[in-house]
């Protein structure tokens, strides 16, 4: 295993650990079940996601029994929504057999791009036809709510690879298709690379053309964009997803984990060892804890409900807050729709096409 | 010590080029007459001003005085008068010079001599000083003394063959550089019972002592409760101490009397009473002439400064008015631009001197400032005849009010080695440099003499020296004086609005290639936006350049994973205090860098 050349997220790799990654891999998921046993609550659970990496890279008793640590510690919906993001490769029959066994019933497969040239570049360590032997598995085990996420904007990539790209994966009928534009962060390799002029990215007009041109041809086939990146079939959107825009409440356990609980923002510290040896005590993993105030919800409200295709409800912000959201953000509004970023729907607002190019400006209103 | 005979006082200075050893000298003279154990030598002794030590340079005059016992058993008082070693502070090293009756000239042994060298020099000269050679860094691998001394005998024309070889790192051969002193400066020769007369050389400001005037007594004598008269300014006051210089410290005495060199605070309370250059007197038995030399210091280069936070206009006011307390050559006013608000248009002896101000506003007072492009002042002569002195390009007049321009010239010598003559001369006809003659000195060295505009050196003339000559040429330039040029006013519009703090002067011929090169800095200066944005530069109302920058296409966050609501919340602040740094101008905002676009215009 090792990290893709465009990934900023936290990660540890296994091997260049001092001690044996067996040993360590079984240490993390210790701590990781006395966090949860920790956290015990006897609220309902209606989505479980395994996520953050490559969770199908440990064998599956570790998920199986993480599963059953939280059914013990937690009331979970007889039909919540569980999913597990998995890396092509890492799969095998018998993980997926268990893990259906166990309850998980959703795969979130990051493939990327069904180019081989694309995959190598942005440091993937599979290939497309390894992919497609998992991908078969997975619909052989029986999971029908499968997930593939794509990207554009690779390096070298144009418009007429990526379409072939996505055409490839249309083919596959997956339930969800996750499409995002490669965001170059700072501090990745490919940043480094592309800096150094090692590798090109495509111009602007091919991106944006790129973009355009995936939600045009996912509509085609039958996929409803909900949200800036993500396309479902009927009924099939991500429950898990839309909960973190629409302020919902959930647990994150693992190191550098994000909740958000009672009101209270929070964040585990990201250092393996101080997690291993503190995970059964809350209190002395959270590095961040932010309550978050009426002002803070209504600025949440907005920015994050707008990611939504539908934008957000102006009646259900009056029934949270008791004030009308012209009241609040009536000037935000204004020079947003002078700018033509957002327009008035029926019942409240969203963003224009132009505005979810530009979402970052345009939500930026609002903090 | 108030029976100090003048026999055994040695008033003098030490000059070099930038680098050359001045202040290390200044520092091993000071140990070695005694005053300080080693202990108490901070590295330099005289620079001590953080500012100054960082940047290797003096920025302010100050003078020590030493006691040091001669190889006759005679014990010597030793005034070591400090210069400022940079062509923006001509003025106030040539008001040092006048206070000393001898120099110290270091020339590098490696380097030679340089043009800021022979500048100083003939100042020395100007002012009858005994000018002592003696050549520093001899410990160097690269050190060829012989060579340094023949070129200080060919290009300076004085005696240098017994010049002490020293090491004032070391302290090699120091004692040599003090009998020196001793034997070849002229002990001073004033009379005490004439009228006072001395000259202030500095002068800084004190919040408990008010005003401390550096000076030297040429004639009579002043002492407590004196009242004295400042000549050129008529300001009086009531002397309350008088003393002189220990190394960073003020060490009273009852009296001071012709040939000495010391300081007098009179609860003075503005430095704009105390000019250098100036002479003190008795008010009531005053002198029937004032010392010659005296001028008004003028400043040469302008630029608008204005607060970055426009609450802090206050803050920027006081903290100009504090420094304006100990620099007479700061000048400011209150302005008001359209794009960047309320701030000041302030006065600089040069670009040195602006950088210095800009600097210590920043560090010393935590201000944040937009500065705009510095300028000269131009004479605009009006169809009506009236003259005005033109400070800040947007108060040019319409063109059909104007008759003619002039603007300021200098004469400039730069001492190149003659492989660079070449790119350098190249250079001076790119920055309309009027040749007047080149002469060759021992070795491969050569003095190259130009008539420059001020406006084309201000900037980055320095850089472009140093870098087609790979450091080698050294330059030195004074005021000549004004002549007729025909001069343009470039304006800049951004989205079609005039932005006035982007305005500046430029000669007709170079208007276009400005223009041009201005118009494509800020292309990459100015964010893109939600629309296009047309720049163009144009003079009049004829559009001579233009640059577009694009609308924005695509600006998303990457996804957000495993909920980190506040990673994502952090990005959408970030960009939002971005948007706070910004000027708005119209409806674009203008990165706060981007008012100083026009110094980068030659960067290629």
């Amino acid at each position: 295993m090792r990290k893709c050349k465009y990934c900023d997220f936290l990660s540890f790799d296994m091997h260049t650990c001092t001690k044996a990654s067996e040993e360590n891999i079984d240490k993390y998921f210790r701590a990781l079940w006395s966090e949860i046993r920790a956290n015990a609550d006897n609220r309902n659970i209606a989505t479980i996601f395994f996520g953050g990496g490559t969770p199908s890279m440990v064998e599956a008793h570790y998920i199986e029994e993480t599963l059953q640590t939280i059914y013990e510690c937690f009331t979970v919906n007889e039909n919540a929504e569980i999913t597990i993001e998995c890396n092509p490769g890492t799969l095998t029959k018998e993980k997926l057999d268990a893990y259906k066994k166990c309850g998980i019933n959703r795969i979130s497969i990051g493939l990327q791009s069904a180019n081989d040239h694309d995959l190598e570049v942005i440091g993937r360590i599979h290939t497309y036809e390894q992919f497609l032997e998992s991908y078969k598995l997975v619909k052989n085990a029986g999971f029908d709510n499968v997930n593939i996420d794509v990207m554009s904007a690779l390096p070298n990539q144009t418009v007429s690879s990526y379409l072939d790209s996505l055409n490839k994966i249309i083919a596959l009928n997956p339930a969800h298709i996750s499409a995002y534009s490669l965001i170059l962060e700072e501090d990745t390799p490919l940043y480094d690379l592309v800096n150094d002029n090692k590798v090109a990215l495509p111009n602007e007009d091919d991106e944006r053309e790129m973009y355009y041109k995936t939600k045009e041809l996912l509509k085609l086939n039958g996929y409803n964009q909900y949200e800036i990146s993500n396309y479902a079939k009927d009924g099939k959107h991500c429950k898990h997803n839309c909960l973190y825009w629409q302020r919902g409440e959930y647990f994150g356990f693992g190191i550098g984990a994000a909740s958000y609980i009672n009101g209270v923002r929070y964040k585990n510290i990201s250092s393996f060892d101080a997690y291993i040896n503190n995970s059964h005590n809350p209190a002395a993993i959270k590095t961040e804890q932010i309550t978050i105030t009426r002002e803070d919800s209504m600025s949440e409200f907005m920015y994050l409900g707008l990611r939504f295709t539908d934008g957000i409800d102006s009646s259900e912000f009056n029934r949270e807050f008791g004030i009308e959201l012209e009241n609040i953000y009536g000037n935000e509004i204004k020079k947003l729709i002078s700018s033509e970023l957002l327009i008035k729907t029926e019942t409240g607002y969203k963003l224009t096409e132009y505005g979810v190019d530009v979402s970052n400006y345009a939500l930026s209103f609002f903090v | 010590m108030s029976d100090i005979n003048q026999k055994n006082i040695r008033n003098f200075c030490i000059i070099a080029h930038i680098d050359h050893g001045k202040s290390t000298l200044a520092d091993r003279i000071i140990e070695k007459t005694g005053l300080l154990t080693s202990r108490e030598m901070q590295a330099q002794v005289l620079d001590n001003m953080e500012l100054e030590r960082e940047r290797g340079i003096t920025i302010k005059a100050q003078t020590v005085r030493t006691v040091y016992k001669a190889k006759n058993g005679e014990e010597y008082i030793f005034n070591l008068i400090d210069t400022p070693g940079h062509v923006d502070f001509n003025y106030e090293v040539s008001r040092s010079l006048a206070a000393c009756d001898g120099a110290i000239l270091v020339v590098d042994a490696a380097q030679g001599v340089e043009a800021q060298t022979l500048a100083n020099v003939y100042l020395a000269l100007d002012h009858d000083l005994d000018v002592i050679p003696v050549i520093n860094k001899i410990d160097l691998p690269s050190a060829d003394p012989d060579r340094v001394i023949d070129e200080i005998e060919d290009v300076i024309g004085i005696e240098a063959h017994d010049a002490p070889r020293i090491s004032a790192k070391t302290g090699l051969n120091i004692e040599d550089v003090l009998e020196a002193v001793v034997e070849r400066v002229p002990a001073p020769t004033g009379d005490a019972n004439k009228p006072l007369s001395a000259l202030i050389f500095d002068s800084l400001y004190d919040s408990y002592k008010g005003v401390i005037v550096f000076c030297r007594i040429f004639d009579g004598s002043v002492k407590v409760g004196t009242q004295i008269k400042m000549m050129a300014t008529g300001a009086t006051a009531n002397v309350t101490e008088v003393g002189y210089f220990g190394a960073g410290q003020f060490i009273p005495c009852d009296e001071l009397s012709a040939g000495m060199v010391g300081y007098i605070t009179a609860s003075i309370k503005n430095v704009q009473d105390t000019a250098v250059g100036d002479t003190v007197t008795d008010l009531n038995n005053p002198c029937a002439e004032p010392l010659p030399g005296y001028k008004q210091v003028n400043s040469m280069v302008y630029c608008g400064m204005y607060p970055a936070d426009s609450s802090k206009y206050s803050d920027l006011r006081d903290a100009l008015e504090k420094l304006k307390l100990n620099d007479a050559s700061l000048s400011f006013e209150p302005e008001t631009s359209i794009a960047l608000g309320f701030g000041f248009r302030c006065g600089f002896l040069g670009l040195l001197h602006l950088e210095i101000i800009q600097e210590r506003l920043e560090r010393e007072y935590n201000l944040d400032l937009v500065t705009t492009a510095p300028g000269v002042i131009y004479k605009v002569h009006t169809t009506t005849g009236e003259v005005i002195e033109l400070t800040n390009p947007s108060n040019l007049p319409d063109p059909s009010f104007i008759d003619y321009m002039e603007e300021p010239v200098v004469s400039a010598e730069i001492m190149v080695t003659t492989e660079f003559i070449g790119s350098i001369m190249e250079l001076c006809q790119e920055r309309r440099g009027v040749y007047l003659g080149m002469e060759y000195s021992s070795g491969n060295r050569a003095l190259l003499k130009y008539e420059l505009p001020l406006n084309e050196i201000i900037y980055d003339f320095f850089d472009a020296l140093k870098s087609r000559s790979r450091g080698y040429a050294s330059f030195d330039y004074e005021l000549k004086g004004y002549e007729r040029s025909t001069l343009v006013k470039l304006d800049i519009l951004i989205n079609k609005e005039e932005v006035d703090a982007l305005s500046f002067i430029v000669h007709s011929d170079t208007a276009y290639e400005r223009g041009r090169k201005m118009c494509e800095k800020l292309k990459e200066e100015i964010p893109r936006h939600l629309f296009e944005i047309p720049i163009q530069a144009a003079i009049g109302s004829k559009i001579i350049a233009r640059e577009t920058v694009k609308a924005v296409r695509k600006d998303v966050l990457a996804k957000c994973y495993g909920g980190d609501i506040t990673r994502k919340k952090k990005l959408l602040e970030k960009q939002k205090e971005g948007k706070k740094r910004m000027r708005q101008v119209g409806n674009v905002e203008i990165p706060q860098k981007a008012f100083m676009s026009v110094l980068k215009l030659d960067n290629d």
